[in-house]
């Protein structure tokens, strides 16, 4: 059933979608037929354009992700584990998390040109702060005793935070990651609506300059899909061993 | 009961604490020798805890001196094990550093035999039951060879029965492996069943009202020569009486 619901309810959209092509329910031009989608998908699929396009983009989000996730995570930790730091820099967290990654598209042009650094920039700042402020709450709420456990065991400080703060926040990270990765995938269609001439959101406006609305929706199918295949592939991470006992309690 | 020795392993001389503008404790002088169960009671919030956390050293006084002639370990209520390590591995993390693999093996076998836990090994925290849990707690605070071990209201999340079991094990266990122990409790016949001398603690901020010396060694029943007696004497000092 787990698989059998989703499908049924796939049907069903599709069904509808069909009926209401078949009917002309929708003016011309503005939404394609399922089998225009179909087709269009097949011809992509078949010319290697989409896998081209679909490499491109996870390459620009691993870039973005991974460079957010090596530098939010210590300065999370930094700011949830002292106080002094957390009241300097928690405010302009909180600050720059609200700009729009969008607001950042012609800062990204002017410094990085074009090319996939500007579009890694604009993932990158989609996730980095989100991160830092998840991390900073994860290791602000790591419980009191846990320490003075450590401090009885005589612990050095990397000891506290190899063997203390990282497994206890570990169960949150891995929601924080979960959560940041699918962000990252949905900014990268706007990030890739900037000077890059590859990738799905580039397809997605090449397909729009040409009226290609099939084109459209079969690069949002490849998306959602895609989306789809990283949330499982985070998801699996709760399940590690050392992560599953914060999910478990 | 175990013998005094001249120079004791804990004493607080004078002893204050304030959180904020809240005085916890004032005035504290208290003193406990190598080997003794000295057990704390008191009103809710009359700062046991925080005497505790004097004693381990992860506070220190506004006022006055602790000196703690040794190491210590504290075993607290519940929550104190390391959840993403198994019952093993967390008795293992409690172990003097820098033992060999094998001596680290050894010694985490002793305290699961030790502590019925062998069957438990591989467990994680979440996966036992509350009595369970505390009896890794001891293993782990007992294994690690400390001079002193601060108890932290330890079985007071356990039902009744589960406290009346640990109270006997613990009783046995320090038979075997004495340590010097303070003993923080709100549960007078659990005090005057483990203590050596029980001190009573006034409301905030704490002061030593009254301490009660127990006539008879452990183990030792409510029917006991002198048990009775401490047990009203304590409830006369708190006004419960």
């Amino acid at each position: 059933m787990r698989f059998v619901r989703p499908l049924l309810t796939g049907l069903v959209i599709l069904a509808v979608w069909w009926t209401a092509s078949a009917l002309g329910a929708f003016p011309t031009g503005t939404v394609p037929a399922p089998d225009a989608v179909a087709r269009a998908f097949a011809g992509e699929v078949a010319s290697g354009r989409l896998l081209d396009d679909a490499v491109a983009s996870l390459y620009r989000v691993a870039w973005g992700f991974v460079t957010a996730v090596v530098t939010a995570v210590p300065l999370g930790l930094v700011i949830g584990r002292s106080v002094a730091t957390r009241q300097a820099l928690l405010p302009w967290v909180n600050f720059f998390r609200s700009l729009s990654p969008i607001a950042w598209i012609p800062f990204a042009i002017i410094w990085f040109g074009i090319g996939d650094p500007p579009a890694i920039f604009i993932l990158f700042i989609a996730t980095f702060f989100q991160l830092v402020l998840a991390t900073s709450a994860a290791a602000a709420g790591v419980p009191k005793v846990y320490y003075r456990v450590a401090e009885d065991m005589e612990l050095p400080p990397l000891h506290v935070l190899f063997r203390i703060t990282l497994p206890a926040i570990l169960p949150d990270l891995v929601t924080a990651l979960r959560v940041a990765i699918g962000v990252a995938w949905m900014v990268d269609v706007a990030a890739e609506m900037i000077a890059v001439r590859s990738g799905l959101g580039y397809l997605i406006m090449d397909a729009r300059n040409g009226l290609r609305m099939d084109l459209v929706v079969s690069a949002m199918i490849a998306i959602g899909a895609i989306g789809i295949g990283l949330d499982a592939v985070f998801a699996r991470l709760a399940r590690i061993q050392s992560v599953r006992w914060g999910f478990e309690r | 009961m175990t013998a005094a020795t001249p120079e004791p392993v804990l004493e607080l001389a004078g002893v204050g604490f304030d959180y904020g503008p809240n005085r916890v404790i004032d005035a504290l002088d208290l003193t406990v020798a190598r080997g003794e169960l000295l057990v704390c009671v008191g009103p809710s919030g009359c700062g046991k805890s925080t005497l505790l956390a004097l004693l381990g050293g992860h506070l220190r006084p506004a006022r006055g001196t602790v000196t703690r002639r040794g190491n210590s370990r504290t075993i607290y209520q519940d929550g104190g094990l390391f959840p993403w390590l198994t019952v093993a591995e967390n008795i293992a993390g409690g172990l003097p550093r820098g033992l060999a693999a094998d001596a680290v093996a050894a010694k985490v076998a002793d305290w699961l035999g030790v502590m019925r836990l062998a069957e438990s090994a591989d467990h994680y925290p979440h996966q036992l039951s509350g009595g369970m849990r505390q009896r890794v707690e001891i293993a782990r605070a007992l294994a690690a060879e400390t001079d002193v071990l601060l108890m932290d209201e330890p079985f007071s999340a356990l039902d009744y029965q589960s406290r009346l079991r640990m109270r006997k094990e613990l009783v046995a266990t320090l038979a075997e492996r004495p340590r010097t122990v303070v003993f923080v409790t709100h549960d007078i016949e659990e005090a005057v069943q483990l203590g050596d001398r029980v001190v009573v603690l006034g409301a905030r901020p704490a002061n030593v009202r009254r301490v009660l010396t127990l006539p008879v060694a452990r183990p030792r029943t409510p029917a006991a020569p002198g048990v009775a007696e401490a047990a009203q004497a304590i409830l006369d000092e708190l006004g419960l009486a």
